[in-house]
């Protein structure tokens, strides 16, 4: 479980989150939403340690994580999984190199143990076959699914996703969300997915998270962001004409 | 920079990235600094030979001052300049890519020391192996000069090769390593800092590359004012 508590982060006069608090079980999936710019990935960015919040505290599972030193954080980031928006894989290493890579820094396996976890991965991420491949050789969803498959490698406790339909066709989207889902129950992870996408929202949001100009508006379920009476959550979930034609249905 | 020296996470590792990085910068740059150091020494063999057009100068002193002038000087100098484009421009558009792709991120997100990984293998690589290609272009230059100047009558071998033997100072040596030390660490140091706080795109990147070549070229001719006034 991830808790934060009151976080408060500014670029110059810009106040990005202002007294962000919410908390992220584990084995369920937990949305971050909101417009662009109302300060979601900046959010991560504070939870993962990319950003020093000013004020305001990130717990892993009781563990206040934004205070820790440097080798501190680094014991809790062995337990993190991450897919970025751009799947930030290695583009001069193979697709098995990039899984790799993590197996290779912390662990003593042998190279046949790191291959055959390699294997597993690419194997749950739909990808088998694909090891020798380079980055510049995949399309936008196997991208994401390799990302995927390097983040879950180090069998990891919290695994955070930023963005993961961007760039992506509906189709594509969904098996990457219902792999997330399917990963978060099987593996008990904590995980906690920051997207503006409405398919996402209502096909995996168990806990949701929205955001508006750096302050928090809501918290729910898929089930009930449908039915609230926010106006700025309304004007986010029901911007397009399809949720709008369909919001009698939820 | 505190953060490039921290203890690696896994020293095998490092190991492989530091002769990977050996062999870009040295075994890489191996034919150009060949190239650029036997041409160098011939002109300026020639050159010397223009100038010193007097019956009271021996023309064994031709040989002696491209000697000095090629150890003390324009090795490690001119191969450093040629470096700070070739390799400095490679190191700061590499990691400044990795930067804005967020492949950094992930280092970091993974527990890695992303400055130690990314970084210190490069200046390890560039303060051993810019020595070794500084050595080799003395020789190859001080062999350019003997080629030119006899080639085109400048000099005969003999007063080449006893001019070049005469009064030798083996303290020049050190003068020029210490340069090459200097100027490796510059090399590598400069465009991997400005490769590594790069933010936006891939023109701030292609900026950071050039800026990365400037700044060392500058700041190589700097150090190598300093060292020499300390040194000589």
């Amino acid at each position: 479980m991830i808790e934060i508590k009151d976080i408060h982060k500014s670029f110059g006069s810009n106040k990005v989150l202002q007294g962000i608090s919410g908390k992220f079980e584990a084995g369920v999936t937990n949305l971050i939403i909101g417009g662009s710019g109302s300060g979601k990935t900046t959010l991560l960015k504070c939870m993962i340690g990319l950003h020093h919040p000013e004020q305001g505290s990130v717990e892993y599972d009781g563990r206040e994580f934004t205070s820790m030193n440097f080798e501190e954080k680094i014991e809790i980031r062995k337990e993190i999984g991450m897919l970025f928006q751009g799947s930030a894989l290695f583009d001069s290493m193979t697709v098995e190199e990039n899984i790799m890579f993590p197996l290779n820094m912390f662990t003593e396996q042998d190279r046949k143990e790191k291959l055959d976890r390699v294997n597993f991965c690419l194997e749950r991420v739909n990808l088998e076959g694909k090891n020798k491949l380079f980055p510049a050789e995949l399309s936008g969803g196997m991208k994401k699914r390799v990302g995927i498959a390097r983040a879950i490698a180090m069998n990891p406790k919290y695994l955070f996703v930023d963005e993961p339909n961007s760039g992506l066709d509906p189709k594509t989207s969904i098996v990457i969300d219902e792999l997330i889902k399917e990963l978060t129950e099987e593996y008990n992870t904590t995980t906690i997915v920051v997207t503006h996408d409405m398919n996402s929202v209502m096909g995996i949001g168990d806990y949701i998270l929205f955001l508006h100009e750096g302050k928090k508006f809501w918290e729910g379920s898929n089930k009930e962001i449908a039915h609230t009476e926010i106006q700025e959550l309304n004007d986010f979930v029901f911007a397009s004409r399809f949720m709008k034609a369909a919001k009698g249905k939820f | 920079m505190k953060a490039v020296f921290r203890k690696p996470e896994k020293f095998k590792i490092y190991l492989k990235a530091i002769f990977k990085q050996m062999d870009f910068v040295g075994v890489g740059s191996l034919g150009l600094i060949a190239i650029i150091s036997t041409f160098i020494g011939a002109v300026m063999t020639l050159q010397i030979a223009f100038q010193l057009v007097s019956d009271f100068i021996p023309k064994t002193i031709i040989g002696s001052v491209n000697r000095d002038s090629s150890i003390l000087e324009l090795s490690p100098t001119i191969t450093a300049i040629v470096l700070a484009g070739k390799i400095g421009s490679a190191i700061s558009s590499e990691i400044g890519t990795m930067r804005v792709s967020e492949q950094i991120d992930a280092l970091e997100i993974m527990g890695i020391n992303s400055p130690g990984y990314l970084i210190l293998p490069k200046i390890i690589a560039g303060i051993t192996m810019v020595p070794l290609l500084v050595i080799m272009s003395m020789f190859l230059s001080i062999t350019g000069g003997y080629i030119g100047g006899t080639l085109s009558g400048a000099v005969t071998p003999a007063e080449y090769i006893q001019g070049i033997t005469t009064d030798f100072n083996p303290y020049t040596i050190v003068v020029a390593l210490v340069k090459a030390f200097v100027f490796g660490f510059i090399i590598t140091s400069v465009p991997a800092y400005e490769g590594f706080y790069v933010k936006g795109g891939a023109l701030e990147v292609a900026q950071a590359s050039t800026r990365a070549v400037v700044v060392s070229c500058i700041t190589i001719l700097a150090c190598d004012y300093i060292v020499t006034q300390l040194l000589l």
